[in-house]
């Protein structure tokens, strides 16, 4: 520090003008060294930071689902013809179930029988496998059969989506404050402004988003209409769902206007759709339930069905498959190698290998699987039994590497100790040697571990892609697991799938860290015994 | 090589025509000498004159080196114990060993001392293993100073107190040598006088060889002391005469100080 | 001589103490031989330079023992060493009573007096010659560390004790003679039995440089004593 040496004192010893030239320079250089650390790692944490917000807030939206909840009378002819404690034939029995859930809806929203378009819009609002839940609680339960209960069954995805205000920009807004309906001649309705002003707010929100294709919905008392046209102070609309129109003054009615960005037939939902959505919203009949079927359901073509359990079952069994195999193999392999094995020209070329092997591309494994264990072996594809073989493969270099490292910084110290006392070879290896390296061995294996959990590629090859809508409980079941499930739901067509991908990702990232936090706990237990 | 030989106590340990080979390079060149029972035989030299090696000779622990080779005959209670019918492993619970830095195992004071009984099977039940490992601790003039905390763990006791817990760790196996590489060569000098008193002690129920830089330690803590020059034995004697009036001139230079 | 010590300031402090008790020989030396001929030429000053020497003796005899006693404790001599550094603090012990009977001799040799027995002056002044040569030999021997020489001393005791034994008798008769002078003449029985004694202790010294060299005591002839009816026993370490 400049400041303690006496400036009055130029020539003492330790203040000589040269030295104190270099110790100016010694100090800067040191700041500036520390600068750039501090600033690699506020970089680090940025981009950990951006990644981590990215992802939460995409995945939040997956979190929860709109549900619609239905009353419904349990008609014995229609979910049980076979008889009430056919369990299996009630849960395979869509049809049935849809049927209550459609004739439910047709009450809620009349529509003419024969209008068969407008019945599937209506029926679109609820996925046909949605009904799934109730039908295995009513198989469950056949004593409800014959009774009047309230189900819920999950809204379609993209209305869910839309409700979330991620399928298309919206924007609520009141339009006016009284106005006039009157019928025109082709059926649509007019709506004329009362006010001097002709409906400037819905004018100025369809015009900020006048770079995309703008539409709107308007809203009088119960009844929605689309909006076809604007012009001067009168409004051109259609009806789509709600009360019978009331012509005439509107009065005390505040006019709602819901904005969209996207027009009709730029959009996966016509506006009837969401009419009939925001109907039921406002009768409150749909919740926003916690999403647990994502975690709980496996995988589905619909997405709001859909759910990791299979992958999160199939990437646990993979994983026990994985330590089973490559964990006792790498470790006792590289006890071996490091602790018994002489050291001549062919230990030497082992090592070599194994080195190299650590670096070989993972798809490399994925083909020795697909060649060995599916082709010469016969093993089925898309077990975790084979999946697991091949991440234990693909990470046993990395486990020998580890754990050699971690027995060769045993001092020799130990070893000697134990051999003086007369402790044979093995004995002083597995009593003294492998436990003071355990904390460096777990390290690796865990290390090792966590790079298998995310692997795709090898997985890929040996036919883990495969559509599994079952949830696995054996390693010789079909599964998938999490990074693939990733990979597939991130192709879908649905926009629903991304906040979903979005929360798969996040639930990998926990794994992980679960996996890295036994890790620690275990390695502090180690450690704090010595 | 002069040997002004004591034949009155009996040899523990005998040796003839030993060589010891690394690889080409030959360590140790045809020695012969007697070790006598209960008693304290130092092993002097220079750095490097091998009597580090030779000590290991009398364990085997050159065995557990690839490329080291043992010739020649050395005999204990009269029997070889280079023979292929004698097991390293059980020879070296009969032969304990200390070595320079302490190196106490990281566990427990308590389990430090009891294994090597467990693994030897000297203890059948728990009361019996508490046993040995009090006597031991006591013989090593340790357990006042640990009985205490017999469950801390070994590493925690200063240089002097790990370096006695070895010594415990070796006696606990029921030994009849004990071998000693400059065990005091780490330690402050009070813990070395302590040691020293402690071997003194010791040199009553075993049979201790000893290696050790310090001439004046061998002067005082041995019976029996023996000059290595460049793997060769050039004399060996009562310890008094040798460091009075030793017979070969290399010896005399070397305890005056006037090479190595 | 011998290869020198990785530490040199060990050699240079055994060299000092070697330097030390050669001094003290040669001072030794001189003193015997003025001694003597004091006696013959009664020169009372060289007496009393004999007598004032011996101050400077017993100085450095003290000189050699602290030096002997830091060697020992700084060093910790061993072997040959240790031999070196405990025969010297004997050394020093024999060289400074020789000093003391070399003063006695001086001293008497006022008493004596005009004495005009020219064959018994010629007597004392052989035998402190021979005496000196003897002391001469044996610090020979020691500069050398040589143990043969040193074993010739001890045998050469014999000569000495006869020179003695006639000087003894001489003196004898010569006291007789005259009663009246019996006072004065008595001194001479004295410087005679001094001079014998100063033999003993080169002797001595031969013995102690023999341990030095080879670590082993000369063995004890005790034959003389049976040899000899009328004398002390010639081997006596009562000086």
């Amino acid at each position: 520090m400049t400041d303690l040496i006496p400036d009055t004192a130029p020539n003492s010893p330790f203040a000589s003008e040269t030295a104190l030239k270099r110790l100016k320079k010694r100090h800067a250089a040191e700041r500036r060294f520390k600068r750039y650390g501090q600033l690699a790692i506020a970089l680090a944490l940025a981009a950990l930071l951006i990644v981590t917000i990215s992802i939460a807030t995409q995945a939040s939206s997956a979190l929860t689902r709109h549900e619609i909840s239905f009353d419904l009378t349990l008609d014995r002819a229609i979910i049980a013809p076979q008889g009430a404690g056919e369990t299996a034939e009630i849960t395979s029995n869509i049809s049935g179930f849809n049927t209550l859930i459609q004739t439910n809806l047709r009450e809620t929203f009349p529509i003419t029988q024969t209008d068969s378009i407008r019945r599937r819009e209506l029926y679109s609002l609820v996925t046909r496998l949605a009904v799934l839940p109730m039908a295995q609680t009513v198989a469950k339960t056949p004593n409800l059969i014959g009774t009047r209960q309230t189900f819920t069954a999950a809204l379609s995805d993209d209305l869910d989506l839309y409700l979330k205000g991620g399928l298309t920009d919206r924007r609520t807004i009141t339009a006016g404050e009284a106005g006039r309906l009157s019928l025109t001649e082709d059926g649509t309705y007019t709506l004329t402004d009362a006010g001097v002003d002709a409906f400037p707010n819905l004018r100025a929100a369809i015009d900020q988003m006048r770079a995309e294709t703008p539409s709107a919905i308007i809203r009088l008392g119960d009844t929605w209409y689309s909006l076809n046209a604007l012009s001067g102070a009168a409004m051109q609309l259609t009806y789509l769902a709600g009360n019978a129109p009331r012509l005439g003054e509107q009065k005390n009615q505040p006019i709602k206007a819901v904005v969209h960005a996207q027009s009709e037939i730029n959009r996966t939902i016509t506006d009837r759709q969401i009419a009939w959505t925001l109907i039921l919203q406002e009768q409150g009949r749909i919740d926003r339930r916690w999403n647990t079927s994502l975690i709980f359901n496996a995988d589905s073509t619909y997405p709001e069905l859909a759910g990791a359990a299979a992958a999160i079952i199939g990437s646990i069994l993979t994983m026990v498959v994985t330590a089973l195999f490559a964990l006792p193999i790498g470790v006792l392999a590289a006890v071996y190698l490091e602790e018994f094995a002489p050291k001549n020209r062919l230990t030497a070329i082992i090592e070599v290998n194994i080195n190299n092997l650590a670096a070989v591309p993972s798809i490399i494994f994925g083909l020795l699987g697909a060649a060995v264990f599916i082709n010469v072996f016969g093993m089925p594809r898309s077990i975790p039994l084979v999946g697991g073989m091949v991440l234990a493969l693909l990470v046993l270099p990395t486990i020998i590497i580890a754990s050699r490292a971690a027995l060769s910084s045993v001092p020799p110290s130990i070893r000697t100790a134990a051999l003086g006392i007369g402790a044979s070879k093995t004995q002083t290896v597995f009593h003294h040697v492998v436990p003071l390296a355990a904390p460096g061995i777990l390290t690796g294996a865990i290390i090792a571990m966590a790079r298998a959990l995310g692997e795709t590629a090898p997985l890929l090859l040996i036919g883990m892609v495969a559509f599994i809508n079952q949830v696995p409980s054996h390693p010789s079941d079909e599964a998938t697991v999490l990074p693939v499930l990733i990979y597939k739901w991130f192709s879908g067509a649905e926009r629903a799938w991304e906040p979903m991908t979005a929360m798969v990702i996040i639930l990998l990232l926990v794994f992980l860290v679960i996996m890295n936090l036994t890790a620690v706990i275990l390695r502090r237990r180690f450690e704090k015994r010595w | 090589m002069t040997d002004t030989a004591n034949t009155f106590i009996a040899s523990k340990i005998e040796c003839r025509n030993v060589d010891v080979f690394y690889a080409d390079k030959q360590a140790i060149f045809d020695v012969s000498f007697n070790i006598p029972d209960r008693s304290v035989t130092a092993l002097i030299g220079p750095s490097g004159c091998g009597k580090s090696t030779f000590l290991r000779c009398l364990n085997r622990m050159n065995d557990t080196i690839d490329i080291a080779r043992v010739e020649g005959t050395i005999m204990m209670d009269g029997a070889d114990i280079n023979a292929s019918a004698v097991d390293a492993v059980l020879l070296r619970s009969r032969v304990g060993m200390v070595f320079q830095k302490p190196n106490p195992f990281p566990k427990s004071i308590y389990d430090n001392v009891a294994y090597g009984a467990r693994i030897h099977g000297l203890a059948a039940t728990k009361p019996a293993l508490d046993e040995i490992v009090e006597t031991s601790l006591r013989r090593a003039g340790l357990w006042a100073e640990v009985k205490d905390r017999l469950t801390a763990p070994g590493t925690s006791l200063s240089g002097g107190q790990q370096q006695r817990l070895c010594i415990a760790r070796a006696i606990a196996i029921g030994p009849e040598v004990i071998l000693m590489d400059e065990p005091c060569s780490a330690l402050d000098p009070i813990a070395t006088a302590k040691i020293e008193e402690l071997i003194d002690e010791l040199r009553q129920r075993f049979c201790i060889v000893m290696v050790t830089h310090s001439m004046q330690q061998a002067a005082r803590v041995s019976q029996r002391t023996a000059f290595f020059n460049e793997g060769r034995l050039i004399e060996i004697g009562d310890t008094e005469t040798i460091f009075t009036n030793p017979h070969d001139q290399q010896t005399q230079d070397y305890i005056t100080g006037r090479f190595g | 001589m011998m290869q020198q010590h990785i530490v040199s300031a060990f050699t240079s402090e055994l060299e000092q103490l070697s330097a030390n008790l050669l001094r003290m020989g040669g001072l030794a030396e001189a003193m015997i031989k003025d001694a003597g001929r004091a006696v013959v030429s009664r020169d009372a000053e060289l007496a009393q330079s004999v007598i004032d020497r011996d101050h400077e003796m017993d100085r450095l005899e003290q000189a050699c023992e602290r030096e002997a006693v830091r060697i020992l404790a700084l060093r910790q001599p061993m072997a040959s060493d240790l031999r070196n550094v405990i025969g010297s603090i004997k050394l020093a012990d024999a060289l400074e009573r020789i000093g003391d009977l070399a003063r006695n001799i001086a001293v008497r040799s006022i008493a004596v007096g005009d004495s005009d027995n020219r064959a018994a002056l010629r007597g004392v002044e052989r035998m402190g010659q021979a005496v000196s040569r003897q002391l001469q030999v044996a610090l020979d021997a020691y500069a050398r560390r040589d143990a043969v020489a040193a074993l010739a001393v001890v045998h050469q005791d014999d000569d000495i004790d006869s020179h003695y034994n006639a000087l003894l008798r001489a003196m004898l008769v010569y006291m007789v003679e005259d009663p009246e002078q019996l006072d004065t003449r008595s001194n001479f029985l004295f410087i005679v039995k001094n001079l014998e004694r100063i033999g003993d202790h080169c002797t001595n010294i031969a013995k102690v440089v023999h341990f030095i060299a080879t670590g082993q005591p000369v063995a004890n002839d005790y034959s003389k004593i049976s040899a000899a009816p009328n004398k002390d026993a010639p081997n006596n370490e009562d000086a």
